[in-house]
């Protein structure tokens, strides 16, 4: 998470993986996020938060503070960690409207095949899908609270 | 052995062992479709034009060769979209309306268990001694408990590659009055069949599997049971007569296969038996390659094997201590090696093992030693990356 919009980190993350002619290097480092990826909590390690789809397992446990949203998350294979470290790295700390209006494909630009590919059995296609989700589900749950709050407002009137 | 016959080969790269998955096409599998569209495509058994014939001709030709192919009568073979659809049809058109249980083992596919889930069917389950081999005084246990039900059991595990003495589990089931299918989907490509020495009631296999097309498979039945069987699905080509009071039906096995066929594919899968009948050696290829592997992958820190049967054929299966099998088919895939990883839809052997799931090498015709060093150095490569 950084002060950077969604695409310029995209398009960072990009350049960064380019730099590996190799695409062994490339997966290397990939490995060594994974091996870098905090440990999630252990209450987070269930059902609700687990990810669907995914040949391993991956927890995503999304929250909100101050009107932006944040990703942690925890798995048992180091490249699928070392993705989620990617994913989270672009999506952290961004509001919702800032998710909802980055159209996904663009993380195409990584040239990441397990990320691309939406296949029933890819995980890390369904934890993007589960960060636009909450998103969009924080993106109602704020409007509606702005229009209460509104409402409330002219209600004193 | 014949790796020049296969076009995706040209790819001189390209290590595929995830056979058990779906096997590559050889041209002359490619080259029969494509004639069938480009000489004489048309629907079958409807009208009586000459493209319409050759299409009907070859395609029940295809019928009987696939039969000569299992050693059954023609009359027997009820095409379908493969196995699934095979296990399928026959829960819903025959065991659900006559039998209480179904008799699985622990080694069962997800497409030899949901069917009958689907039919809420009582599933009895012969479990596996450590070896993964169905326990036989469990599974006569089990029968004498449910005489006259239904036993449905694979022929060769897609998980571990453990092959099934199916004559032994038919003459067993025969005795208290079962009926027995068997799920041959693996077995295709890797057995000599003979299905009325074997006695088993049904059989069912899929194309793709046997480098055949996608899309298409088979039932057999003992022509006796399909007369008995209930009807699948309606549409052209399966009736006798329609009105809108009644309606009456072709016999067997004319009436299983109701709408246009995959003709193509149909007739595809006939020239991939035809090919692998031709195809001299194939199984002692198979079984050597099998052998060669366990041999190579013993030699690996940290390797687990999970069965140390010697009637193994197609496939093997391990993990190594503290890696990750994800990982492991990724760093592969990165380096030409295509294989499968996870739990190769046989959940409940796997959550028995207590494991996710396994790496599995599968094997085929063109696969070669020089496929299996490829591999071994592969892994090292991916162990060293991930420790």
């Amino acid at each position: 998470m950084s002060d950077r919009s969604i695409l310029d980190e995209i398009s960072l993350l990009s350049d960064e993986l380019d730099l590996f002619d190799d695409v062994m290097d490339k997966y290397e480092y990939i490995i060594e996020l994974g091996k870098q990826l905090s440990p999630l909590d252990k209450q987070f390690k269930t059902n609700l938060f687990k990810v669907q789809g995914c040949q391993s397992q991956i927890w995503l446990h999304p929250y909100e503070k101050e009107g932006k949203l944040y990703f942690e998350a925890g798995g048992d294979a180091l490249i699928a960690k070392g993705l989620v470290q990617i994913l989270i790295r672009i999506y952290s700390g961004h509001t919702p409207l800032e998710i909802m209006e980055t159209d996904s494909s663009t993380l195409k630009e990584l040239h990441l095949s397990e990320i691309i590919s939406s296949g029933r059995q890819n995980g890390i296609a369904s934890m993007l899908k589960r960060i636009y989700t909450f998103a969009k589900e924080t993106s109602a749950s704020q409007t509606a609270t702005t229009s209460f709050a509104k409402e409330r407002e002219d209600e004193k009137f | 052995m014949n790796k020049k016959d296969f076009p995706i080969f040209k790819n001189a790269e390209l290590v595929y062992l995830d056979n058990a998955a779906t096997t590559q096409k050889p041209q002359i599998v490619l080259d029969k479709m494509n004639e069938y569209y480009t000489q004489y495509c048309s629907n079958t058994h409807r009208g009586s034009h000459d493209l319409g014939n050759r299409a009907t001709q070859e395609y029940e030709d295809s019928r009987a060769a696939i039969a000569k192919f299992m050693k059954v009568t023609t009359d027997e073979i009820v095409f379908t979209k493969g196995t699934t659809e095979a296990i399928n049809l026959l829960a819903s058109s025959y065991v659900k309306n006559n039998f209480d249980t179904v008799i699985l083992s622990e080694l069962e596919h997800h497409s030899n268990i949901l069917p009958w889930q689907l039919h809420d069917l009582h599933i009895e389950v012969i479990p596996v001694d450590k070896d993964l081999n169905i326990i036989l005084s469990a599974y006569e246990e089990i029968l004498q408990k449910n005489p006259g039900s239904f036993i449905s059991i694979t022929h060769i595990s897609n998980a571990f590659g453990i092959v099934n003495p199916v004559k032994k589990l038919v003459e067993m089931g025969h005795e208290y009055n079962c009926k027995i299918l068997i799920d041959g989907a693996q077995a295709l490509a890797h057995v000599d069949l003979d299905l009325k020495d074997l006695d088993v009631d049904f059989y069912a296999v899929s194309a793709h599997k046997a480098y055949g097309p996608t899309g298409v498979g088979a039932l057999y039945g003992k022509y006796e049971l399909l007369e008995v069987m209930d009807l699948y699905q309606g549409g052209g080509s399966m009736i006798d007569d329609v009105n809108f009071e009644y309606s009456t039906f072709l016999d067997p096995p004319f009436r299983f296969e109701a709408g246009t066929q995959p003709i193509a594919e149909v007739l595809g899968f006939k020239e991939a038996l035809l090919y692998i009948q031709k195809t001299k050696g194939l199984h002692a290829h198979n079984a050597s390659l099998l052998d060669y592997a366990k041999k190579e992958l013993l030699n690996l820190e940290d390797i687990i094997l999970y069965t140390q049967a010697k009637n193994v054929s197609g496939n093997i299966s391990f993990n190594i201590s503290g890696i990750h099998h994800d990982d492991i088919g990724i760093l592969l895939s990165k380096q030409n090696i295509m294989l499968r990883t996870g739990h190769h839809c046989a959940l409940p052997i796997m959550k028995k093992l207590g494991i996710n799931g396994t790496i599995r090498l599968s094997f085929a015709m063109y696969n070669s030693k020089e496929d299996i060093d490829k591999t071994i150095r592969a892994l090292n490569k991916a162990v060293r990356m991930l420790r």
